[in-house]
C-alpha cells in the first residue's frame, strides 16, 4: 500500500497559510468582530423584559398564533429569571450573523449550481465534505488561523451550515415548471429577468426552507464554538460540564432549546409554512380568502 | 357559425389593403431537431442515409427531420400529430425555444436562426405570441400583471400596461377579473388569462401548444368559439398544435400532419378528409366528424342536365327524354339558376303551346352555398326531383350534390377515381 502521507500534506498546508496569510486572516476576524458587535449592541440596547415584548411582537407578526407566541414568551422570560439573559443574546447574535454569511454564500451558490452542470459536479462533493467532515477536525484550524475567541466558532459555523443554503436554492430553481419559464423566455425575458421575476420567487418557500435549516445548523453550533472560547450559551454549558456543574448545565441547555424552538418556528412561519399548510406563495397574501381546493393547484406547477 | 367557415379572410380593421399578398409570414426550411447530440454528433449522423437510425445509434433522438412550411399572413396554421410526432417540438422552432440542429426559420422573411440574442428577445416580445398547454402563467402574480407580462418586459409604463392589460382580459371576457390570483381561477379561464398574455402584446404571430388539450369538452368547445371570433376580428398568424383532429377541421385554415418527426401532408382540412395522403392520415381522420368537415364544394359534381331559359319547352321536354331524366335546371344567359323544370309541368307547357320555358319553371329544389357542410344540407337529399343544388353567391348554378355522392362522403370508403 502506498502510503500519501496526508496527513503532512494537509499540515504543510495549514502551517503554511498561518505563516504566509495571517494579514488576510486578521482582517477576516476584525470584520467578523464588527459584525458581531453590531449585532450584539442592537439586540441589547433594550432591557431583557423589553425585548422580550419586542421578540414575541415579531413571532406573533410572522406566525399569526396567539398561543405559540405566549409559550415562547414564557420561554424567554425563563431565560431570563435563570440568569441567562446576556449569553442568550450572544448566542442569538453569532446565530444571526453566521446565518447571514451562510446565505450570502450559499444562495448565489445555489443559483450558480441551478444553471451550470459544471458548478453542480464541483459543489456537491464539496459541500458532501462540509456536512460530514466531523467538525472539530476543521475547529483545530481555525483555532490556529483566529485564534482563540468567538471568530474561529463563527467561521466553523458558516462552513458547516452552507450546504442546505445552496442545496435547497438549486433545488427550488430547478423544481420550477419547465413551462413557466419557457413562458417568461417566450415573451423576449433575458435569462437574469426570468430569475428574478419568475424563478427566484417561485422558488422561494424552497429557499425559504433553507434559511430556516441554515438557522438550525448554526444554532446547532453553539456548544462546539463555546469550546473554542467563544461567548454565549455555549461557553456556559461547556463551562458547566467542565467542572460538573449539573444545575448550571441543565440551565444552559434549556437556554439552547428556548431559542432553538423561537428561532425554528419564526424562520418557518416567515417561509410560508407556519401552519403546515404547502408553502404556496399567493396564499399567505390571499390569507383571509377561500383556500383553494387541492385540485385546483394540481395544475399550478409549483404547488409543494 | 360565419366565423367557422371563413376565420381567415376577414380583413384586420384599420390594416392597410394589400395589393398582392407580401411575404409568407412563416417560413421553416428543412428544419431538423435531433436532441441528445452534440453538433458535431448530429451534423455526422444527418449526412447518413438513415437519419434517424443513425441519430438514435449516437444515443440522441430525432423529434423532427426536414420539416418545411410556409404560412400565410393571418392563416390559421395547424400542426396535428399524435404524441411524440414533433408538433411541439416545431412549435418551439418558431420562436427558437428550440434551436433547430438543421435548417432556417424565417419570421417575415428575416432568417431568425442566424439573429443575435437581443434581438431574438425583441422578436420574441414584440412578433411572437405564445400560449401553453398547461398555461404556464406565473401563480405569484395577479391575472392583470400575467397578462401584462410580455409589455413590462418591453418596458412599457406601468399605467399603459395596465390598461392595455385590462383591454387583453377584456377581449378574454376576464375584463373583471384583474386582481384575482391564476389559482383563484378555474382551467377555463385561466386559459382565458394565458390567452389575454399573448394578446397583449398584439403580436403579429401566434404560437399555441396544445392550448385547450387540459380543458373539459364544453369549456373546449367555449374556447374554440372564443379562438375563432377573436381571429375573425385580427385575422393573426397562428400556429396551433392539436392531437384532435375535430379540433384542427374546425379551427384550421391550413393543416399540417406530422409523425415521427416528419411531414406526412399539408393541406386544407377538407382535403386531408377527402384525400388522405396515405393509410396514417386516413387512420388518423376515421374519427372525425366527416359531416361537419366536408363541404358542398368538396362533394360538388357537374349538373347532369341544364336548359337554357330561351329554350322553347318542346325541346326541353325532349332533351329530358334523351336524358332519361324527369327535371332539369333552368339557367338564364349568365348561367343563373332560375329554377327547375320537370317533365309534368313542361308537359303541361306543350299542351297549352306556351312557347316560354320561363312559366314552366318551379322552385322545386333546394339551393346550398359551396362552403356549407354536408351536416346541414344532408337532410335535404333526395326530397326533390333534382339533387342538392350548389348556387354560389351570384346566384350561378356550380353544380349538385347527388345522395350517392352524400352517402359515399360519410362512409369511410375511399371512391375510386377520386
Amino acid at each position: 500500500m502506498i502510503d500519501l502521507r496526508i496527513g503532512e500534506r494537509g499540515e504543510d498546508v495549514i502551517g503554511y497559510m498561518t505563516d504566509h496569510l495571517g494579514g488576510l486572516f486578521d482582517a477576516v476576524k476584525e470584520v467578523l468582530n464588527f459584525c458581531l458587535r453590531s449585532v450584539y449592541d442592537v439586540l441589547t440596547t433594550l432591557t431583557p423584559v423589553a425585548m422580550v415584548v419586542v421578540l414575541c411582537l415579531v413571532a406573533l407578526a410572522a406566525t399569526r398564533r396567539i398561543g405559540l407566541t405566549l409559550v415562547l414568551g414564557a420561554g424567554l422570560l425563563l431565560i431570563q429569571s435563570m440568569d441567562l439573559w446576556t449569553e442568550t443574546m450572544q448566542t442569538m447574535t453569532s446565530v444571526i450573523v453566521a446565518a447571514f454569511l451562510a446565505l450570502l454564500i450559499g444562495i448565489p451558490l445555489g443559483v450558480w449550481s441551478a444553471f451550470s452542470p459544471v458548478a453542480r459536479a464541483v459543489l456537491r462533493p464539496v459541500l458532501d465534505l462540509m456536512q460530514t467532515l466531523p467538525v472539530f477536525v476543521y475547529l483545530l484550524p481555525t483555532i490556529l488561523f483566529f485564534g482563540v475567541g468567538d471568530a474561529p466558532g463563527l467561521v466553523a459555523t458558516v462552513v458547516f451550515s452552507i450546504p442546505p443554503a445552496v442545496r435547497l436554492t438549486q433545488l427550488g430553481i430547478n423544481q420550477v415548471d419547465q413551462e413557466t419559464v419557457e413562458a417568461s423566455r417566450a415573451f423576449g425575458a433575458s435569462r437574469r429577468e426570468t430569475l428574478r421575476e419568475v424563478q427566484l420567487p417561485l422558488a422561494l418557500p424552497s429557499i425559504m426552507t433553507g434559511v430556516n435549516q441554515v438557522i438550525m445548523l448554526a444554532l446547532s453550533m453553539v456548544v462546539v464554538a463555546g469550546l473554542v472560547g467563544g461567548s454565549g450559551l455555549g461557553g456556559v454549558v461547556v463551562n458547566a460540564v467542565q467542572g460538573l456543574q449539573i444545575g448550571a448545565s441543565i440551565e444552559g441547555g434549556l437556554a439552547v432549546v428556548v431559542i432553538a424552538i423561537y428561532l425554528d418556528r419564526v424562520s418557518a412561519a416567515l417561509g410560508g409554512q407556519g401552519r403546515g399548510n404547502p408553502a404556496w406563495w399567493p396564499q399567505r397574501r390571499a390569507r383571509g380568502a377561500v383556500a383553494p381546493a387541492r385540485a385546483d393547484e394540481s395544475a399550478l406547477p409549483n404547488a409543494a | 357559425m360565419t366565423a367557422v367557415e371563413a376565420p381567415g379572410r376577414v380583413a384586420r380593421p384599420g390594416a392597410a389593403p394589400e395589393a398582392a399578398p407580401r411575404a409568407p409570414a412563416v417560413v421553416g426550411r428543412n428544419l431538423t431537431k435531433a436532441y441528445g447530440l452534440s453538433a458535431r454528433q448530429a451534423a455526422r449522423a444527418l449526412g447518413r442515409p438513415d437519419p434517424e437510425k443513425a441519430v438514435a445509434d449516437e444515443g440522441g433522438f430525432l423529434a423532427a427531420h426536414d420539416v418545411s412550411f410556409s404560412i400565410r399572413r393571418g392563416e390559421m396554421f395547424v400542426v396535428m400529430g399524435l404524441s411524440g410526432s414533433g408538433k411541439s417540438t416545431v412549435l418551439r422552432m418558431v420562436n427558437l425555444l428550440n434551436e433547430p440542429t438543421a435548417g432556417r426559420l424565417e419570421i417575415e422573411g428575416e432568417d431568425i436562426t442566424q439573429v443575435s440574442e437581443a434581438r431574438l428577445r425583441e422578436l420574441r416580445n414584440q412578433k411572437i405570441g405564445m400560449v401553453f398547454q398547461h398555461f404556464s402563467l406565473f401563480p405569484h402574480r395577479t391575472v392583470r400583471d400575467n397578462a401584462a407580462y410580455g409589455l413590462k418586459v418591453r418596458g412599457v409604463a406601468k399605467a399603459e400596461r395596465r390598461e392595455r392589460a385590462d383591454a387583453a382580459l377584456h377581449r378574454v371576457g376576464l375584463g373583471d377579473r384583474g386582481d384575482k390570483y391564476p389559482h383563484e381561477l378555474s382551467g377555463g379561464m385561466r386559459q382565458r388569462v394565458g390567452l389575454a398574455r399573448a394578446l397583449a402584446v398584439d403580436p403579429p404571430i401566434l404560437l399555441m401548444d396544445e392550448p385547450f388539450s387540459a380543458l373539459d369538452p364544453l369549456i373546449r368547445r367555449d374556447m374554440q368559439d372564443l379562438l375563432l371570433q377573436l381571429q375573425a376580428e385580427d385575422a393573426r398568424t397562428t400556429v396551433f398544435v392539436t392531437h384532435d383532429l375535430n379540433e384542427a377541421m374546425r379551427i384550421g385554415d391550413q393543416i399540417m400532419v406530422m409523425r415521427q418527426g416528419r411531414v406526412v401532408q399539408c393541406a386544407p382540412g377538407p382535403e386531408i378528409v377527402a384525400h388522405p395522403a396515405d393509410g396514417y392520415v386516413s387512420e388518423f381522420v376515421a374519427d372525425v366528424d366527416r359531416a361537419r368537415v366536408l363541404t358542398a364544394h368538396d362533394l360538388l359534381r357537374p349538373a347532369l342536365l341544364t336548359l337554357p331559359v330561351r329554350e322553347d319547352p318542346g325541346t326541353a321536354l325532349r332533351r329530358l327524354g334523351e336524358n332519361e331524366a324527369t327535371g332539369a335546371f333552368v339557367i338564364d344567359r349568365d348561367e343563373r339558376l332560375l329554377g327547375v323544370a320537370t317533365d309534368g309541368r313542361l308537359l303541361e307547357a306543350v299542351r297549352r303551346g306556351d312557347p316560354d320555358l320561363a312559366r314552366a319553371i318551379g322552385q322545386e329544389y333546394h339551393a346550398v352555398e359551396p362552403g356549407t357542410v354536408v351536416g346541414d344540407f344532408m337532410h335535404l337529399a333526395g326530397r326533390q326531383v333534382v339533387p342538392v343544388t350548389v348556387v354560389d353567391e351570384q346566384g350561378r348554378l356550380t353544380g349538385v350534390v347527388p345522395r350517392a355522392a352524400i352517402l359515399s362522403s360519410l362512409s369511410h370508403v375511399r371512391e375510386a377515381g377520386r
